[in-house]
This record gives C-alpha cells, structure tokens and sequence, in this order.
C-alpha cells in the first residue's frame, strides 16, 4: 500500500501517517482492518502489531499481512511491556472505550509517543444539532443515541486536560475535517481531533515546576 | 464431504537409530505418512500438519469413497480449496512414534528382544516426535516447510518445530494449544492411565501376548478425556438432563442421555485405540514444558524462533483455554516475532478446533492465502531460472 492509496481510502489516516517516523515499533488499538499499519510496513519499513477486537476485522488484518491481536484493548495492553513502542496509535478508537483514562495511562507506560483521534464533539454541525435539541448524527458521528458505540464524548479542549493529567504532554493538536487540518477555529470547524502526544518526562519537567 | 477423494498412505522406514530426549533411542522405525497435493520445484510449498491425541497421519481425503466416516480428521481444513489448499500446498501428515495407527509403537516387535514392545517401549517426548518428522522431511527433500501447522497436541508440535528447527520453517500455526499442561491438566491424564495401568487386562502393558485388551481402562479413560473436550455449556445444551428412557431407572445403569453418549464414545474408543499408545501421548502431554530449561521464561524459550506465527483459541475451551494461547502471544510480542492472534467465541469447547466455525476458518484460509502470495514468487523464480 502507498501513500496515495491510503489517501484514497483514509484522508484523516494519511495525514497522521506524516508524524510517525520510519521504522518505528508501532502499536495500533482498534487497528480495524489494518490498513494503517499496512501502509506503515510497506511504504515506511515499520513493525507492530495491531489490537482489535472486531471478529470481522481480524481476517482483513491478516490478508493484509498486519499482525493482529485480537482483544480487548485494555487486556491486549496488559501483554506489553513498558517502552516497548515508539509510537502507539488510538485513531477513532477512544470514544469507544469504558476506562478511556486508564487505557490513555497504559499507553503512556507502553509507549514512548502516541498519537490519538476522536471525533470532536464541539464540531459546529453537533452544536447545531444540540442547540436544536437533537443529538448530533453526522459523517463522523454516524449513529442514533440508542445505537452509538460512542461512550464517550469529547472536546478538544476536554482532552488535552486528561493527557496532562496522564503524563502525556501534548506535541501537537490538530483538528481534521475530511483529512484536512482547519487552522482557524479548530474546536468549532474540525470533525476529527487528533493530539500527538508525547510521554512526560517527570524528571525534567514536573520537578523544577516544583521548585 | 471430502473433496480430495481417495488417498492412500506410505510408509518410510528409518534404520539410523533416533536419540530420544529420555536418553534412551529407538532404532528401526516405521513412520506412516499421507502426502497431499505436489510440491513444488522450489520445495517451498509444503506443509506440515501434526496430529493430536488420538489422530494420525490421515489428514484429509478418503480411505472408501462410499464411507464418508472415512475421511481424515481435519478433512474440513485441508483439501483442494480449503482454507489449507492443497491446490496450492504440498500437504504431509505424519503419524507420530508410539501411535497406534502404522508408525512404529508398543504393539510392533521390539529388535532388540523379537516381542512386541508393549510397556518397554521408550517414553516419547514431542520433541521426539519432531525430530523424527524432521528426519521424514529430509527424505522427502523438504529444507524448509512453508508452514507447520498442529492444534492442541499437534499445536505443541508446530510450536516445539520453532524451537528446535527455526530456519526449517517460516510460519509456525498453532490452534488451541498451551505452552505446557496445567496441573489440572495433568491430573485428568493421570486418572485416564490409572484407569488403564489398574484393569487387570493391561497385564503389566504386555496384554498382546494374553490376547486380550484392557478394554474398561481405555473406557474410562476417553471418558474423562472426553469431557475435557466439550464445554460446559455445550454439554447442557445437547444432553442437558435428558433420560434415555424418560424416567429413573433406580439402578446403576443408564440413565441421562450424557452417559449413554460417554459409554458410546468410551466403547468405540477402546475397540481401535491403543492402551500403551494412550500412556505414552498422555505422558508426552504432560512433559511439554519448552520454558523449563530457560527458568520458567516461555519468552527466553522462544527467543530463538524465526517464525511468523498464527496463534488462535476458543473462549470456551477450558482444556487449553485462551489464556495459555494468550502466554505464547505475550512471550512472542517479547521477542517482537510477527505473530496474529484469532480468539473465537465459540461455544463448542476444545473440540471447537476440529469444527467449522466460519470465523475460525477465515482468520486460517486469510493466513494461508498470505503465505501463498510469499511462496508463489518463490516457485514462479524458479521456473524462470530452470
């Protein structure tokens, strides 16, 4: 796969694949059918493994040639050991999951940068819709409130708190619609959120804020 | 309904004696063996799958086309475009030392002494196992397979192939297996032996020579064993309570319809099955244990693997449960091997592994498809170079 067929396929998912840098060790939770780890292994000689849950998805994963390991991605995260990758993936994924804070703090402990997107919930067609008193369906919130796999609904602004709060600095945060990053009011124009993050040092950080 | 039609097995005999991991050997052996589809002029196509307990070296195919109970064990996975393809793949199926079904076992006579081995004959590792496979693909000129491929017990036989050889394979398929036996495990097989070691027709495992079987020790040892295959869940949903007859019997005979099935399965059992051979497989269960040498450490054990591994389980499969698979994943994501992991929710048990559920089937045709892609180029190399 090339960079070109992946932006055919995923515009939000080529733009992210320009940060992570060739031959990393990559991790991808919710990996799906495994296109993003496809690209990254053959147009930018990376290894990894994906973590996905989805019985439909993991055959797709394997055609592909994408090593996929299929659980829950809290538990798949408890089979690694801590730096074991240079950069972890949760792309779309998050929203999803129960214990987002607890997945966001064991991919701090497994990784040394990572890179999260989830569909900004402050985008101005989902205020629209709440100011008319109806929750938001759109393109990256496709589902009824009934039927949403969505728990969790977030902000920019939310997220960057709980990063910090996790021992995650934020390197970079930008704010995607159709793959496109929206320079002038972010958290109103962009449908995807997406953070690079990168671990926080403790030592050289925390501490001289400290005295 | 088997699409491979009618295959017949061979037979190769082995002179050399083979060193066994007990220190003792065994010299002058037969391994039986079926073949399945044409290897290839580069030889990078074959397959090796390993057989479990109680199977053999009939994978796929048909011994009577009017008898479909004829056909081999994993006929549902490999044969001409099955997820295993024999269109595509040399196929070997090899019958294990000490088996009952051709290759060399305690029921053959022993060179050393002119009488059937019975008891005496060496304890059997599945390293053993594997070497003497590996022995069977040199003759048939296979440096390295394609793919080794076993569940349960066969998996423990893929898995000890990348140990023990890991340039002699480049993907290793390993279903329903564990990395070694629980003591749970272990104490199921014990019960099963003491059944057969305890029936006064064992006769010390010399039994041949009185003409007899110890029929009621291999009963009882499939049933036990058979229960460990089937989920808990599936158990109830075929038999629940049923009565065979719709009432209590007030006695001591069959009442429920799961021990009207347990007897049957125990009967049919011990009228083919081998009591030594079941001694021996159950002891080769319980030895597996790659870790052991390393401290414990599965992921030191596999360190020197160079494999890329399929991994898959069953939840419901509390004989290997997903968590032994989910061990050798872990120790596999240490020493950053390519390793895909499937784990099915599937109701049917361990037994699931010999079953047709269609996830399973897709996550195995998808991998082999896979390997097919890396191997054609190979083959297609080759016939240009010729």
């Amino acid at each position: 796969m090339n960079f070109t067929q992946l932006q055919g396929l995923r515009p939000d998912l080529a733009f992210i694949a320009h940060w992570i840098a060739p031959s990393s060790h990559v991790l991808d939770l919710g990996c799906g059918d495994g296109v993003m780890l496809d690209y990254l292994h053959s147009d930018k000689q990376c290894s990894g493994y994906g973590i996905e849950i989805d019985d439909e998805q993991i055959p797709k994963c394997v055609a592909r040639g994408v090593s996929v390991i299929q659980q829950d991605v809290q538990s798949g995260l408890a089979m690694l050991t801590d730096g074991s990758f240079d950069t972890v993936l949760c792309l779309s994924a998050l929203q999803m999951m129960k214990h987002v804070e607890e997945v966001l703090r064991e991919i701090a402990r497994v990784g040394r940068e990572a890179i999260v997107s989830f569909p900004n919930f402050a985008y101005w067609p989902h205020r629209v819709a709440l100011l008319r008193g109806r929750m938001p369906v759109s393109k990256s919130l496709p589902y009824q409130w009934y039927d949403t796999p969505n728990l969790r609904c977030a902000t920019i602004k939310d997220f960057e708190a709980l990063a910090n709060e996790v021992g995650l600095d934020v390197l970079e945060c930008v704010a995607l619609t159709e793959g496109v990053p929206i320079g002038f009011l972010p958290n109103w124009r962009g449908s995807l959120a997406v953070f690079r993050l990168k671990k926080n040092d403790a030592l050289s950080l925390s501490a001289p804020a400290k005295a | 309904m088997s699409s491979l039609g009618i295959v017949s097995p061979q037979s190769m005999h082995f002179a050399t004696p083979l060193p066994l991991q007990s220190g003792a050997s065994i010299r002058d052996y037969t391994l039986m063996y079926e073949t399945y589809g044409t290897l290839n002029a580069a030889r990078s196509n074959a397959v090796l799958v390993c057989h479990a307990l109680n199977a053999s070296h009939h994978v796929a195919g048909l011994y009577d086309e009017n008898d479909p109970k004829s056909a081999g064990w994993w006929d549902n996975m490999v044969g001409p475009g099955k997820p295993l393809d024999t269109d595509r793949f040399f196929v070997v199926g090899v019958n294990n030392l000490g088996s009952c079904f051709g290759s060399t076992g305690p029921m053959h006579l022993n060179p050393d002494t002119g009488k059937p081995y019975g008891a005496s004959f060496p304890v059997v590792t599945v390293e053993d196992w594997v070497d003497a496979q590996a022995r069977l693909a040199d003759v048939l000129g296979i440096v390295q397979f394609a793919a080794v491929m076993g569940g349960s017990l066969g998996g423990m036989q893929a898995l000890a192939w990348s140990t023990r050889y890991p340039d002699r394979l480049r993907h290793c398929v390993v279903v329903a297996s564990t990395a070694k036996l629980s003591a749970q495990n272990i104490a199921f097989n014990d019960v099963a032996r003491q059944a057969i070691l305890t029936d006064p027709e064992y006769h010390g495992g010399d039994f041949y020579a009185h003409a007899t079987v110890p029929r009621n020790g291999l009963r009882v040892a499939r049933m036990v064993g058979h229960i460990t295959y089937l989920s808990d869940d599936d158990m109830a949903e075929k038999f629940g309570r049923e009565l065979r007859d719709g009432k209590y019997q007030f006695g001591f005979g069959i009442d429920f319809e799961i021990e009207s099935y347990l007897r049957y399965q125990g009967d049919k059992f011990s009228e083919y099955f081998d009591a030594n051979t079941y001694l021996l497989i159950t002891k080769a269960l319980d030895y597996f244990d790659p870790a052991r040498e390393f401290g414990g450490d599965l992921s030191l054990a596999l360190a020197g693997t160079k494999a890329q591994f399929l991994l898959a389980s069953f939840t419901t499969d509390w004989r290997f449960s997903p968590e032994r698979s989910r061990e050798i994943v872990q120790a596999l994501l240490k020493n950053r091997r390519q390793v895909s992991y499937a784990e099915i929710d599937a109701p049917h048990g361990h037994d699931a592994f010999l079953l047709d559920d269609p996830r399973y089937m897709n996550v195995v045709r998808a991998y082999y498809d896979r390997v097919w892609l890396e191997t054609k180029p190979q083959e297609t190399r080759q016939q240009v170079a010729a």
